[in-house]
């Protein structure tokens, strides 16, 4: 999957040390399989801190619905993302982002996940293998195209 | 005339000026999005197909149950009901 440069204005997903910890602790109980959840928070207003993106409150995980090909393929289960926005609407968030694994693969998007993926997102996708969680990256699809943006705690 | 909610995800808020929710008329999910279509017409290429079907990467939940499991979009709407837009997720590591 081909990516862009990084566009003039700079984007950041700021995830709290305790929130990566949350999430690299799903992400390796899954391991071999592919994790995924959403990310619920609140979008960052560029007025006022200079980078537009989001900052994440809450890290969830929900079902991978793709068994069968669970090692290099996630569907994440719409009951969870109902869920979300549901719970989103409620604590007044909103469903900032998605996030998944790559097991042994590189945290970066395949023509896979950009086949299907919405802009106004963030998907954090997280490399694993069987010791450690390697790479954590977070991209965003603009035209077609995914941008990285600058994952901060 | 029956009068449902339609909830918009953030991904598809900038086809709906910016609404988070939008209230339309319509006796079926069908007529509901149609009528939605009539207040942002981008929205509603986003949602269903050339065909006028529910796009394949997304899922329209009545209340709390999954459209797919109702009687799709021929399902009837009572007064009052809540329709969600939630875009369906999927990707994966390999290519």
């Amino acid at each position: 999957m081909k990516t862009r440069p990084a566009p003039t204005e700079p984007r950041v997903l700021r995830l709290p040390g305790a929130l990566r910890e949350r999430l690299e602790g799903f992400v390796l109980a899954g391991y071999p399989r592919e994790t995924c959840g959403t990310l619920l928070g609140r979008p960052i207003d560029p007025g006022r801190s200079g980078a537009a993106g989001a900052v994440v409150t809450h890290v969830e995980e929900g079902r991978n619905l793709d068994v069968e090909r669970a090692r290099d393929r996630y569907q994440l289960d719409p009951e969870h993302l109902f869920r979300a926005e549901e719970r989103a609407r409620r604590e007044g968030l909103e469903v900032v982002g998605v996030w998944h694994s790559h097991p042994e693969h590189p945290a970066r998007p395949s023509e896979t996940d950009r086949a299907a993926a919405w802009e106004g997102w963030s998907y954090l996708i997280a490399s694993v293998d069987a010791e450690a969680v390697r790479e954590l990256r977070s991209w965003r699809l603009a035209d077609g195209w995914f941008i990285e943006e600058e994952v901060r705690p | 005339m029956t009068r449902v909610l339609v909830r918009i995800p953030a991904p598809l808020r900038s086809h709906a000026a910016g609404a988070s929710e939008v209230a339309v008329a319509g006796a079926t999910v069908r007529e509901a999005l149609w009528n939605l279509g009539q207040q942002h017409a981008g929205l509603l290429d986003k949602v269903l197909d050339e065909r006028g079907e529910v796009r394949q990467f997304v899922n329209v939940f009545l209340g709390e149950s999954d459209l797919r499991q109702l009687d799709g979009l021929d399902t009837r709407l009572s007064q009052g009901d809540v329709l969600s837009i939630i875009p369906a997720v999927a990707g994966g590591g390999a290519r």
